[in-house]
């Protein structure tokens, strides 16, 4: 390789030299799709008459839909360098506050929806600003709002129902539209679909919309990648960052709304333990957990694993307590993968750089 | 050299962090086609001055005027929007992103309307290699991550934006700090290019050969005070660097001088390299200049 510096631009060759494997594997969702592949297969063969056909398909994308619809929001909060582990609670949060207004204090479950709305992106406000001028870990901050609202939904349920859930929202105005809109069921090709895996899917395109073709998504990676460095170039860091956590906790109201018209009842303990899956999920589609890398698809893809997961232990018929060992193995090997294939994405584009700077030194 | 009314001006600045005095009284100009290198050693205070001038930090105390009017920069974006660039010690690249969207970050170039408006990536794409090409680096890929570029290509990718986005005032803060010889002369070249496009380059350097190399005029910082503004005429090599270096404290001359001739020496011929490298860019840059006239 003999081409200099200020040569024409003929030396597009050293972009073939990357080729399709290498800018394959540059793209954060590689190690998802891989991992999706093989647990589909793996059940595919364990249990091919159950799996295989829409009736499989159709039960996998409901246990994905509302986990995927948290991921996303994570990926996009996780990209921009911060974590929610408010995020499982706050479903639940969303979802009794809607529930309570609409069955004890008699509104119309729009309004006690939208009041839930306003609560909620009054939280994550207040979590990111605390992140942001308290300048604390985001874990720290987020776990003690997880335990304040995980107490809050205990203790405002029991006083005011006496039970630790709420009943009879269908009975409440407005129920009918809102689970038109929210999460109904429809028939698909003869098989029974949750209308939350539409949303899960428009706002996966949306989120991959604005990471990638957004001024908007440039943001967010230069945020998590370095919030100074993007400061000093004039993005404001700290907006981002606000508005990244009031996405997590909007999306966390959507799916208590969901739950809500689609159980007709909330309970006390919804969503708790789910923080981790979320954030999980999002690092099995190439999320880093140091920020400013990784991807909503991906993180969609995550979810999708998990629900194939949950499916299939049921299906093979092991005792679903597995579920949890599996989670494990699988954040294990997504995050190997991921460290795998990013370090060799690094490791050609290092190449590439040495070998012109090596061109470089050696002209006279 | 010339007299044109100074494109930036400080007037007596002065800044305060609690009871540190890290700016005590500083006035700072600088015009356009001109390098006006700030000197002095870690902590003189130069990082302030060229922050108060970035609009990162407000000074305690002084004027600052910006082609003629009293300025005050509350947002490094302001100062940005009136043509003052900085290209920062850290960079302010994102290791993990892409050239061109480092490039263009913060000043996205949009196209299509209302929720549609979108990143425009292609021409963003096309744009960071026809721009670098200028400079002289030919970047195969603007995919590739920042990170993994050598630093005198960051640096220069910096710069390369910075004059793009039309500065009319780009400020360097130790571009060359962490470079080899070489690096450390592609990035001085830039500097040259730059002013000849009639820009004003304010150029940190800890290295006083680097300064002089590039510089039309010097100021000298210490302890937060200036020493002195100087132009290369009136400021010999060697005086500079006893001006730079503290030789003038008594009590630490002889052993200062020591040093200085031990490290004179390895400098001498890093400086001979750099000048025979810059000789040969401004050759090929009036060559340049010619044929795009
Ligand atoms: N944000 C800040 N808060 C407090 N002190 C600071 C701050 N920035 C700089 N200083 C102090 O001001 C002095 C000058 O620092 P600086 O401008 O970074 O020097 P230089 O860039 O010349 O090495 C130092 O004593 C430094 O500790
Ligand atoms: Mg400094």
């Amino acid at each position: 390789m003999t081409v200099t510096a200020t040569s024409p631009p003929k030396a597009d060759e050293r972009v073939a030299e990357l080729g399709l494997v290498g800018i394959l594997l540059r793209r954060p969702e590689v190690g998802a799709v891989l991992g999706a592949l093989v647990v589909w297969v793996f059940f595919a063969i364990v249990t091919p008459e159950h799996w295989i056909g829409l009736g499989g398909v159709a039960r996998i994308v409901d246990s994905s839909s509302t986990l995927g619809i948290m991921a996303i929001a994570v990926a996009l909060l996780m990209i921009g360098g911060e974590f929610d582990l408010s995020a499982g609670v706050m479903t639940g949060t969303s979802g009794l506050i809607a529930g309570l207004l609409s069955t004890q204090a008699g509104l119309n479950f729009w309004a006690a929806a939208a009041i839930a709305l306003a609560f909620a992106l009054l939280v994550g406000y207040i979590n990111g600003m605390m992140v942001v001028k308290t300048g604390l870990p985001s874990f720290i901050v987020t776990l003690a709002t997880f335990f304040i609202l995980r107490g809050a939904n205990v203790g405002v349920t029991k006083m005011l129902t006496d039970q630790v859930r709420v009943s009879g929202i269908d009975k409440v105005a407005g129920f009918g539209l809102a689970r038109q809109v929210f999460n109904t069921e429809i028939t698909l090709f003869g098989e029974r679909f949750w209308t939350a895996f539409i949303w899960w899917i428009v706002l996966t395109l949306i989120a991959t919309w604005i990471l990638q073709r957004t001024h908007w998504g440039n943001w967010i990676y230069a945020t998590g990648g370095d919030a100074n460095a993007a400061r000093n170039v004039g993005v404001p860091a700290t907006k981002v960052k606000i508005a990244l956590f009031m996405t997590t906790a909007g999306a966390a109201w959507l799916v208590g709304i969901m739950n809500d018209v689609r159980l007709r009842s909330a309970v006390a303990s919804q969503g708790i333990g789910q923080e981790f899956v979320y954030i999980i999920a999002a690092v099995i589609g190439g999320c880093l957990l140091t920020g400013g890398y990784g991807s909503a698809i991906g993180a969609a893809i995550g979810a999708l694993i998990f629900g194939m997961a949950r499916v299939g232990i049921v299906f093979v018929g092991w005792p679903t307590d597995w579920f949890f060992s599996f989670l494990g193995v699988m954040l294990l090997v997504a995050v190997l993968v991921n460290n795998y294939t990013r370090a060799r994405a690094e490791a050609m584009t290092t190449a590439m750089a040495k070998a012109r700077t090596e061109t470089e030194e050696a002209e006279p | 050299m010339s007299q044109a009314q100074p494109l930036l001006e400080t007037q007596s600045i002065s800044k305060l962090f609690g009871s540190v005095i890290a700016l005590n009284d500083v006035s700072f100009s600088v015009r356009p086609a001109e390098v006006h290198c700030l000197l002095g050693d870690n902590g003189a205070g130069k990082s302030t001055l060229i922050k108060i001038l970035s609009g990162v930090h407000q000074p305690t105390e002084g004027a600052y005027f910006f082609e003629g009017e009293p300025v005050s920069f509350n947002s490094p974006r302001e100062a940005l929007e009136r043509g003052i660039a900085t290209v920062y010690q850290d960079l302010a690249l994102i290791p993990l992103m892409p050239i061109w969207r480092n490039f263009f970050l913060g000043l996205e170039p949009t196209k299509g309307w209302g929720p549609f408006k979108r990143f425009d990536a292609d021409f963003a794409k096309k744009t960071v290699r026809e721009e670098l090409l200028k400079m002289g680096i030919d970047i195969r890929d603007p995919g590739q991550a920042v990170g993994t570029m050598s630093g005198g290509e960051r640096q220069s990718i910096a710069i390369a934006r910075a004059v793009y986005f039309g500065a009319k005032v780009l400020i360097l803060d130790e571009p060359t700090a962490a470079l080899g010889v070489k690096q450390a002369g592609v990035v001085l070249k830039y500097v040259v290019q730059a002013k000849t496009r009639g820009l004003g380059v304010v150029f940190i350097t800890h290295n006083p050969h680097h300064a002089y190399a590039v510089g039309d005029r010097f100021t000298i910082l210490k302890r937060g005070r200036t020493l002195g503004t100087f132009t290369k005429e009136e400021l010999s090599r060697e005086e500079m660097i006893r001006l730079m270096s503290g030789a003038d404290e008594l009590d630490a001359i002889s052993h200062e001088l020591e040093e200085i001739a031990r490290r004179e020496e390895t400098v001498d011929q890093e400086l001979a390299q750099v000048d025979k490298q810059l000789a040969k860019t401004l050759e090929k840059l009036d060559d340049d200049t010619g044929t795009v006239q």
